[in-house]
């Protein structure tokens, strides 16, 4: 596996590339789900389906196009999967560099550390919190992925016996962290069914790393730092060696060495979308460093390692090693995760109008709010948690979120009268009462005078509005 | 991967049958395309000899045989340069006394030959910058970002001194939200007195920026371009609303008849973007522009805001020159974000860090997508995204240890 011709990119891939090498059956079988072979390719090309929803493809008659397909559908940078079953994470398998191109497919999973000289209840502890943390994000829960178990005792059976201790209490997806072969082997034994990540191979140790690797059947990191033609020589050598499932890890310096740690990430990631396959694997990315060897104040710590986990989820890291557990260093980067692997095509605006939660009547609650997408989903996961029957106006502001709207002129008095008359909702209730975002309290005295509707001056924010509604609704008669 | 046995039988038949058996059936392919009417049947009909045994042999491309190395193979690595057409202007902010304004120095934003801090093709030319917000008047702030400004709510001038001696602000910009009609509807000739106040008291570049009313704001920059001429301030913002109300102009020519910065605004709309900027070339030099493509908090659009930037970039690096214009994040938006500011349960506290934070983290991915300067509140905020500015925009060459972190003793 050395350089080769350079393969179509996923942007120039063209359903009919696909359906050149599709069964084709006349009539069609569609086994697939699909309608027919065209309809497959074209979900097929930009990776909705995956090709072995095509059973004929999967005989052996269609060996060679099934090969052929899967080459060609191939993202540049490879899929790893760590951990077995349910709890596996697939790290990798980006198809493009820039997130504006095309869906970056699998957010870069989370680990955090143990290390093997924690006491037990630190251990269960940590996991326990690692295992614990959730938070309800517009409708989604955020959470944390893996455990990277390190030996900083560099003892063997120390080692073991705490990866043991870690698998027996949860089922997230282990990283076992060392860089002596007698370490990570001990800790392998235990735990080698769960397809745990190894970290790392190095130029000191890759011949023993490649062993365990493949005896054990597991992915491996190759750690080589601020190398990265040592770093591709020894992908080489390792995939020559016959372990194919590799991270890269050039290594996450901070300071006056993070340029060079962008810049490596960087350069890795634009040779693999332009073809190099030595490069074409995922990226691991430790915002841990940032614990090296300082004797600053824990909060500081922490708050440069919440800094460095952004920069290196924004430059490709596929997969992070982390320390600090506490919220507010994990809460924006798990946000953050989340947005990046959102679709990019996905409009920045939802559809204007009346919207209607849960059975409302005509003495329920009438809200109006803009139709940016994220205010609208949040209003709207806030509304829906709360069980609330309401009726949402949600006025087309081309977008703008409430507080910009209101600065620029996009929700005004006028604006918002006419959508009153427009919207039906005067024939929906039977009172007068419109509840405004508290970003847009400037307005009121303009919309009572105009639309001849009383204004209530909901919350600043829509995580105000149950407790809003349960002391100011029904409005009290004047 | 336990393939070594499999590897090891797969050998023989591979190598013997492997790439001819490929290439057979790569025709078989290629004729069935051509000609429809053969149908699957036939096909099989053309390689009768082969047993579905041998077949199952075949391996999905042609195996190289594989002795396991004994010592590390050499690759070559070329760091992957590209060359780009485009290049983003250079934008000066502030005049000196030579130059006929009173800053103490200028700051030249822009200029870019390649991606953000793709320092393996080009140096950072003009590291980006941090403008500190200030207000004319007494907003509702975040109380994490009250507790720093206390002393100096309400008077712009003392503010904007305490930005540059206590948080290093590179520049400052004096939101005039008192001229806002549905607030206190200041006049033009009191926000021009404000901006004055400000000019002495500092001597870093100015941006002052209006209160969101179209015709109020061109009306307070037509009156701040003269009072502060030459002083070359940015006027923030010009949007697409003063093109429509057709006041474009008038307020382009007070920034150009008094040698002052515009910056143009659009909401998250590239071609929104172009078309004002034609705009304003028809009455501004091009090395007068800054463009706010639009900042939304870390949760609440940033990625819309990150992939904007990066875009924007790449396309005027490619030779979109009606892109090419260096650009400003209005991070302090990331206090917009409920998680910056909310008491929340006791696992997500300090809010007193996890407000800065949000601000920082809107500002750093924006950095990495191309911004040249960000407008910004929170002190600790600014001091990280300069001391991040101070470390990407150059690689140190002094050889580090290697990043052992496996064996930290925390
Ligand atoms: S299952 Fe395969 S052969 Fe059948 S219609 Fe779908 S794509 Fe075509």
């Amino acid at each position: 596996m050395t350089e080769r011709t350079v393969k179509k990119s996923i942007k120039e891939l063209s359903p009919l590339d696909v359906y050149k090498l599709l069964p084709r059956i006349t009539p069609p079988c569609a086994e697939c789900g699909e309608k027919n072979c065209m309809a497959f390719a074209v979900k097929a090309v930009t990776r909705e389906v995956a090709l072995e929803k095509c059973a004929p493809l999967l005989t052996e008659k269609y060996k060679a196009e099934y090969a052929q397909l899967r080459d060609l559908l191939a993202p540049p940078v490879k899929e790893i999967t760590v951990g077995i079953g349910d709890r596996s994470v697939k790290i990798g398998g980006k198809a493009v560099q820039y997130r504006h191109e095309f869906t970056y497919h699998n957010p870069a999973p989370i680990a955090i550390d143990i290390a093997d000289e924690m006491s037990d209840t630190q251990i269960l502890e940590r996991v326990k919190a690692i295992e614990g943390f959730r938070y309800n994000y517009i409708g989604r829960i955020l959470k944390l992925d893996m455990i990277a178990v390190r030996s900083s005792s560099n003892d063997p059976s120390r080692f073991g016996a705490v990866v043991q201790k870690v698998a027996e209490s949860t089922t997230l997806p282990l990283i076992l962290c060392s860089f002596n072969p007698e370490v990570i082997e001990a800790g392998l034994k235990t735990v080698y069914t769960n397809r745990p990540l190894i970290y790392a191979a190095t130029e000191n140790n890759w011949s023993k790393m490649a062993e365990l690797a493949l005896k054990y059947d597991c992915p491996l990191v190759v750690h080589v730092s601020e190398d990265l033609r040592m770093l591709k020589s020894l992908v080489k050598t390792l995939v020559e060696y016959g372990v194919e499932d590799l991270v890269l890890d050039p290594g996450t310096f901070v300071g006056k060495g993070l340029a060079s740690t962008i810049n490596n990430f960087t350069m890795i990631r634009r040779s693999a979308c332009g073809g190099d396959k030595l490069l074409g694997f995922p990226i691991l990315g430790a915002s841990i460093a940032a614990w090296k060897e300082r004797t600053e104040p824990k909060e500081l710590l922490m708050w440069e390692e919440a800094c460095l986990a952004s920069i290196l989820l924004s430059r490709y890291a596929d997969v992070l090693v982390m320390h600090s557990l506490e919220g507010w260093v994990i809460l924006p980067n798990t946000i953050w995760r989340f947005n990046l692997y959102t679709d990019p095509s996905k409009p920045v605006s939802v559809e204007a109008g009346l919207k209607i939660f849960g059975a409302p009547n005509e003495d329920s609650p009438v809200m109006i709010t803009t139709n940016y997408a994220l205010t609208f989903f949040t209003v709207e996961s806030d509304i829906r948690s709360a069980n609330i029957d309401c009726f949402l106006i949600v006025v087309d502001t081309g977008g703008l979120s409430v507080e910009s709207s209101v600065a620029g002129r996009y929700l005004t008095a006028e604006i918002i009268t006419e959508v009153l008359r427009k919207s039906g909702i005067e024939e929906k209730v039977k009172h007068r009462y419109l509840i405004i975002p508290g970003l847009a309290a400037r307005l009121s005295g303009e919309i009572e005078q105009l639309s001849g509707w009383q204004v209530l001056v909901g919350p600043r924010d829509s995580s105000g509005i149950p407790t809003f509604l349960k002391d100011r609704w029904p409005p009290k008669k004047e | 991967m336990a393939n070594n046995n499999r590897n090891q039988e797969d050998k023989g038949a591979s190598i013997k049958l492997g790439p001819k058996i490929l290439d057979l059936l790569r025709k078989i392919g290629e004729i069935e395309l051509e000609n429809v009417e053969i149908n699957a049947e036939e096909i099989e009909i053309w390689i009768p000899s082969l047993s579905p045994a041998i077949l199952q042999q075949v391996p999905p491309s042609p195996e190289i045989v594989r002795g396991k190395p004994t010592e590390i193979l050499k690759a070559e690595f070329k760091p992957p340069i590209q060359t780009y057409s485009g290049k983003i202007l250079e934008v000066k902010l502030g005049a000196t006394k030579s130059e006929g304004g009173s800053r103490g120095k200028t700051l030249t934003i822009g200029g870019e030959r390649s991606p953000a801090f793709y320092l393996f093709e080009e140096t950072q030319l003009n590291p980006p910058i941090v403008s500190v917000d200030v207000f004319d008047t007494e907003v509702s702030l975040p109380k994490s970002i009250r507790t720093h400004v206390q002393e100096v709510l309400g008077d712009p001038a003392a503010w904007a001194k305490l930005a540059v001696d206590k948080f290093n602000a590179d520049a400052v910009t004096v939101h005039l939200v008192s001229t806002d009609p549905l607030i206190k509807n200041a006049s033009a000739r009191d926000a021009a007195r404000t901006i004055e106040q400000v000019l002495q008291a500092v001597d870093v570049p100015i941006i002052v920026g209006g209160c969101g009313d179209p015709k109020k704001d061109v009306e307070v920059f037509q009156k701040v371009s003269e009072v502060a001429a030459k002083e070359r301030v940015m006027l923030s913002s010009l949007t697409p609303d003063m093109a429509e109300a057709g006041i474009l102009g008038d307020v382009c020519k007070a920034a150009k008849d008094n040698g002052h910065v515009v910056l143009a605004f659009t909401a998250l709309d590239l071609n929104r973007a172009k078309e004002l900027n034609r705009r304003l070339y028809e009455f501004l030099p091009k090395e007068s522009i800054v463009m706010d493509l639009t900042t939304a908090a870390l949760g609440y659009g940033l990625e819309y805001s990150f992939s904007i930037h990066e875009r924007a970039r790449l396309a005027a690096l490619a030779g979109d020159n009606e892109l090419q214009h260096p650009t400003l994040s209005g991070t302090t938006n990331a206090w917009a974000a409920r998680e910056a500011w909310m008491k929340m349960g006791a696992e997500w506290e300090p809010r007193e860090l996890r407000g800065p934070i949000w601000e920082t983290v809107t500002a750093l991915v924006l950095l990495l997508a191309g911004v040249d300067i960000f407008m910004m509140m929170h002190p600790a905020a600014i001091r990280t995204v300069k001391d991040v500015i101070k470390n990407i925009s150059g690689l140190s060459h002094t050889r580090r240890e290697d990043t052992d972190w496996i064996s930290i003793r925390m």
